[in-house]
């Protein structure tokens, strides 16, 4: 009865999403972020649900993408009869085929040789996008119009209220589909691979079929989300098979949490927009970006989700409120240390950027980065933030402890 | 007569390294069958050859007639024979439940469906609580498997073991680091748990050798120096000498 | 006749300076279990480092101290990060260093700029060294596969002559007892993490000049080394030094001939050649060609 609470509410939560981010901008970004959900969600379902950790899932996305749009420019010449409603059922299909056949050949090693197999995967199907230009389209990619066929019911997915309700629908039915797939014994199996696939063995399970298994399907829904791309973009190029993309979805999905099903799905709203709203601020939003997911590897390896439900047991006995003031000290003094990474960073920036303006104003105050002073000024922000925010992460710490620790003698 | 596991001159090498020679045993059906021997003999080197984690060097092994030298564990596995091991191996992430559900999800037919939900698999249900109440753990249903205690997570070893139904268990050092009293239970239990099954088993604890089994193998330097009943076992000279009197310390505290 | 030669040697060398990056990823990957995704960030950074060096004062100081920047650099992120990571396991291992291959090619990219630097041979190793039936082959190519292998076998040296070498191999297997013995076991992992850098590093510095100083030479040429690494079998020297060879002198020549099949010349799918390599060996030979670990 809670679950279907909790799915009827995030139903309603897409439904109701660009009027309550109202605006031209918001709705790109609902609408890549829903796309992007769907990817990283079939991302989890190697990385979290059957730990195979893989750096080329842009291929299945990217080739679903491809196959898609040939479909989409036959249906706009008239050669298929297809709702464009649908294709995103070619694009799943597409990267279902692919699933199969790099699967067969990638899920015979694990762990670490599984990983870099997935990489030189990546780099040859990338490597292919340029070397057959027919079907690649070469540098400048292959392009399209979703708006084809007559309109059905007056929907012709002009308009791009349109389309996010398109990947809207599309999300909400593939986040219920893997869903139930984790309750699947093919998906139990899987969670037991990823923890020991050795035992599994010994219980009658072929370890790699069932990660074979498990591979195809998350292929399929990765290709459902190359589909959803294409519709959006109207254009596919070989960005879409890159290990940049790989990488991005890799990063999003562990950000998110990987332990839990509702993990990535944070984790690609956050990346999303991270991308989208940081990319217009500054040049250096991918060092950021890298630099959070790496302070998050060293000290959040559970990834947001991890982070928010920790404080569950804590909110529920009524104690949070302790936590509220030592964590707004730390996030204080993290915001001081931000400040002055920033500040170094965009002068380092401005000074090796052939042509960007040396000169720069903060708080009214304008200054030249080419200049001793400003240095100086922002290391001394750094240096005193990151002091600062060790000591009130410290304190924060130790309250934290003392609150587990009074909950467990509580429950014993 | 087709007897439920024999090996036929069974031998295994690590490179130059011989650890197993000519080994050949049978065990009767519903017979409980021990190992023992000293500490480097091979009779865990031996439970890997049967269930599949190694392969032989020479010689064959049958189950219920059927040759499955060298086969994969999971296709040992599938015609009838479960293996615990000495070092828990647990899915240490998922919970008691869900622990022995993976160890009966392929022989209640789950295979690797993924149109169904396994929830929905009523059979599958029932038998995995049925185990659980049986070895004890009902309580910690829900506990992931890495937070049990020692002797819990030795008993889910063995749950997760016996619960696909195989007909032939192999339990490899069950009561291995145990106190007196967790070894009484854990004996009990094994012994409810194997009832109508072949049970063979390695040991160190002669209490629960001479109390359990039905007959006795002693391996000693990778050959078979002896075989049969405890009593005889007892009375060998040989075995006597190769454990220069453990044997009657400890049947005395049996 | 000599276009064999020629482009053997080439091959030969270029197969060499991938010896000297996939040695130093395997040797990491041997004694400490953890694959370091950043190593070809730190080839990329000797050879910017070398540049810097090299442009202020000079190549040979440069070809001395850039190795030893990015050996030291490597020892703060083992020490700071990696060993942080370590108990979390291996998939953390290798994501904290996927994440900090990605945080040096931005830092590279946002301190240099996003075109090519100029680090150029020096001149005194720019030129012919001797001639092979008409062609010319340049000192510069004879001046890595001499760097190449004295490095290699200096290395060979100190693991299996020196104590600290063999302090190392034992603590490849038993940390735990060579802790208890004495040794300070976690220094032992910053050093060999540390050496693994320098070495990527000093491969930059020869290889920069050579080839391209670009902020993409680390997501270019990493792949393939992790290739070699697969192709060798994981966890094996020798594997990984015939891989180096054969990836080395097949993509050499790849680039150099004329032929074409299905109207995709060999030169255009150079690029592609070293992982159907790895699909290949993949099907029918999954453990590489010498492999002795699974990751």
């Amino acid at each position: 009865m809670k679950r279907l609470l909790l799915w009827g509410g995030t139903a309603l939560l897409f439904v109701a999403a660009p009027y309550l981010f109202p605006g031209g901008f918001a709705l790109t970004m609902l609408t890549q972020m829903g796309t992007f959900i769907i990817f990283c969600l079939s991302y989890n379902m190697l990385l979290g649900q059957g730990g195979m950790l893989s750096f080329g899932h842009a291929v299945y996305s990217g080739l679903g993408a491809y196959i898609a749009v040939h479909a989409l420019n036959l249906i706009g010449k008239g050669s298929l009869h297809l709702p464009v409603a649908l294709l995103p059922l070619v694009g799943g299909l597409a990267g279902l085929a692919f699933g199969v056949l790099f699967g067969y050949v990638t899920t015979r090693r694990a762990g670490t040789t599984f990983a870099l197999i997935s990489l030189g995967i990546g780099e040859m199907v990338f490597a292919c996008a340029l070397m057959f230009p027919g079907f690649f389209g070469g540098e400048a990619g292959i392009s399209t119009n979703r708006v084809v066929g007559s309109p059905f019911l007056g929907v012709s997915f002009g308009p791009p209220l349109q389309v996010y309700y398109l990947v809207a629908a599309w999300c909400i039915l593939s986040m219920a589909a893997m869903f139930a797939l984790t309750q699947t014994p093919l998906g139990r199996m899987a969670n037991a691979v990823r923890d020991n696939p050795e035992r599994a063995e010994f219980v009658g399970y072929n370890t790699q079929h069932v990660r074979f298994l498990q591979l195809a399907l998350s292929a399929f829904f990765a290709g459902v989300s190359g589909g959803l791309s294409c519709i959006n973009f109207e254009i596919v190029t070989a960005e879409n098979v890159s290990a940049i993309r790989s990488g991005g979805v890799l990063l999003a999905a562990f950000i998110g949490g990987v332990s839990h099903f509702f993990g990535p799905i944070l984790g690609g709203i956050v990346f999303i927009f991270f991308v989208v709203a940081l990319s217009g601020y500054t040049k250096a939003w991918l060092l950021y970006l890298g630099l959070f997911f790496v302070l998050m590897v060293l000290y959040a390896p559970g990834g947001i989700a991890s982070l928010v439900l920790m404080q569950l047991p804590v909110i529920r006995a009524g104690r949070w409120s302790e936590l509220a003031v030592p964590f707004l000290v730390a996030a204080l003094a993290a915001a001081v240390a931000l400040a002055g990474l920033v500040g170094l960073v965009e002068m380092v920036y401005r000074l090796s950027e052939p042509g960007a303006s040396t000169a720069l104003q903060v708080l009214g105050v304008a200054f030249e980065a080419r200049t001793a002073p400003p240095w100086f000024a922002f290391a001394a922000v750094l240096a005193v933030g990151l002091a600062a925010l060790r000591a009130a992460a410290r304190r924060a710490g130790a309250r934290w402890d003392a609150i587990q620790l009074g909950l467990r003698s509580g429950q014993a | 007569m087709t007897h439920a596991l024999e090996l036929r001159g069974v031998h295994k090498s690590f490179g130059t390294t011989r650890i197993l020679q000519d080994v050949s045993l049978t065990v009767r059906e519903g017979e409980r069958h021990a190992i023992i021997g000293p500490n480097g003999a091979g009779k865990s080197t031996l439970f890997n050859l049967i269930s599949g984690r190694y392969e032989v060097s020479s010689g064959r092994i049958l189950l219920q007639n059927e040759d499955i030298t060298n086969l994969r564990p999971y296709e040992i596995n599938r015609r009838g024979l479960a293996r615990s091991f000495q070092v828990t191996n647990l899915f240490h992430n998922l919970s008691v439940f869900e622990n022995i559900r993976c160890g009966l999800l392929w022989p209640a037919g789950g295979r690797y469906a993924f149109w169904r939900r396994v929830g929905g698999l009523a059979e599958v249900k029932r038998r995995a609580e049925e185990v659980m109440e049986r070895i004890g753990l009902a309580r910690r249903r829900d506990v992931p498997a890495g937070n049990l205690a020692y002797a819990e997570q030795r008993a889910l070893e063995i749950g997760i073991t016996v619960a696909g139904g195989a007909r032939v268990i192999l339990l490899d050092e069950p009561t291995s680091g145990m106190s007196r009293t967790e070894t009484a239970q854990a004996v009990e239990m094994v012994r409810s748990i194997t009832q109508d099954r072949t049970l063979v088993m390695v040991e160190h604890d002669m209490g629960v050798v001479f109390g359990l089994a039905d007959r006795v193998s002693v391996l000693v330097y990778g050959e078979v120096l002896a075989t049969g009943t405890p009593e005889e076992i007892r009375a060998n000279p040989a075995v006597q000498e190769a454990y220069l009197g453990t044997l009657h310390k400890e049947a005395a505290n049996a | 006749m000599e276009f064999l030669l020629v482009q053997t040697l080439n091959g030969i060398s270029y197969g060499l300076l991938l010896f000297m990056l996939s040695s130093g990823l395997t040797l990491v990957f041997s004694l400490m279990g953890v694959l370091n995704f950043a190593h070809a960030s730190f080839y990329m950074l000797g050879a910017y480092f070398a540049y810097q060096i090299s442009t202020r004062i000079g190549f040979w100081p440069a070809l001395v101290a850039a190795p030893l920047l990015v050996g030291a650099f490597g020892m703060l992120v083992e020490r700071f990060g990696l060993r942080k990571v370590h108990p979390h396991g291996h998939v953390a291992e290798l994501l904290f260093t996927f994440g900090l291959a990605y945080l040096i090619d931005e830092a590279v990219h946002l301190v240099w700029g996003r075109q090519a630097v100029p680090y150029r041979v020096p001149a005194e190793l720019d030129g012919p060294l001797f001639q092979i039936l008409g062609s010319q082959y340049p000192i510069y190519r004879g001046f890595m596969m001499l760097v190449s292998v004295a490095m290699l076998v200096s290395i060979w040296l100190a693991l299996t002559r020196t104590r600290v070498g063999l302090v190392i191999q034992a603590a490849l297997t038993h940390p735990q007892t060579v802790e208890a013995l004495g040794h300070n076991v976690p220094r032992v992992f910053m050093l060999v993490f540390g050496g693994g850098a320098a070495l990527a590093g000093l491969a930059g510095v020869i290889g920069g000049n050579a080839f391209v100083t670009d902020p993409g030479m680390a997501a270019a040429v990493g792949p393939i080394i992790f290739v070699i690494v697969v192709v060798g079998g994981m966890g094996s020297l020798a594997g990984a030094f015939v891989a180096s060879l054969l990836i080395g002198c097949m993509q050499t020549f790849a680039v150099s001939l004329d032929w074409s099949l299905g109207g995709i010349g060999i030169a255009q799918a150079a690029p592609v050649l070293p992982y159907l390599l790895m699909v290949l060996l993949l099907i029918f030979r999954p453990k590489g060609l010498m492999g002795t670990r699974e990751g």
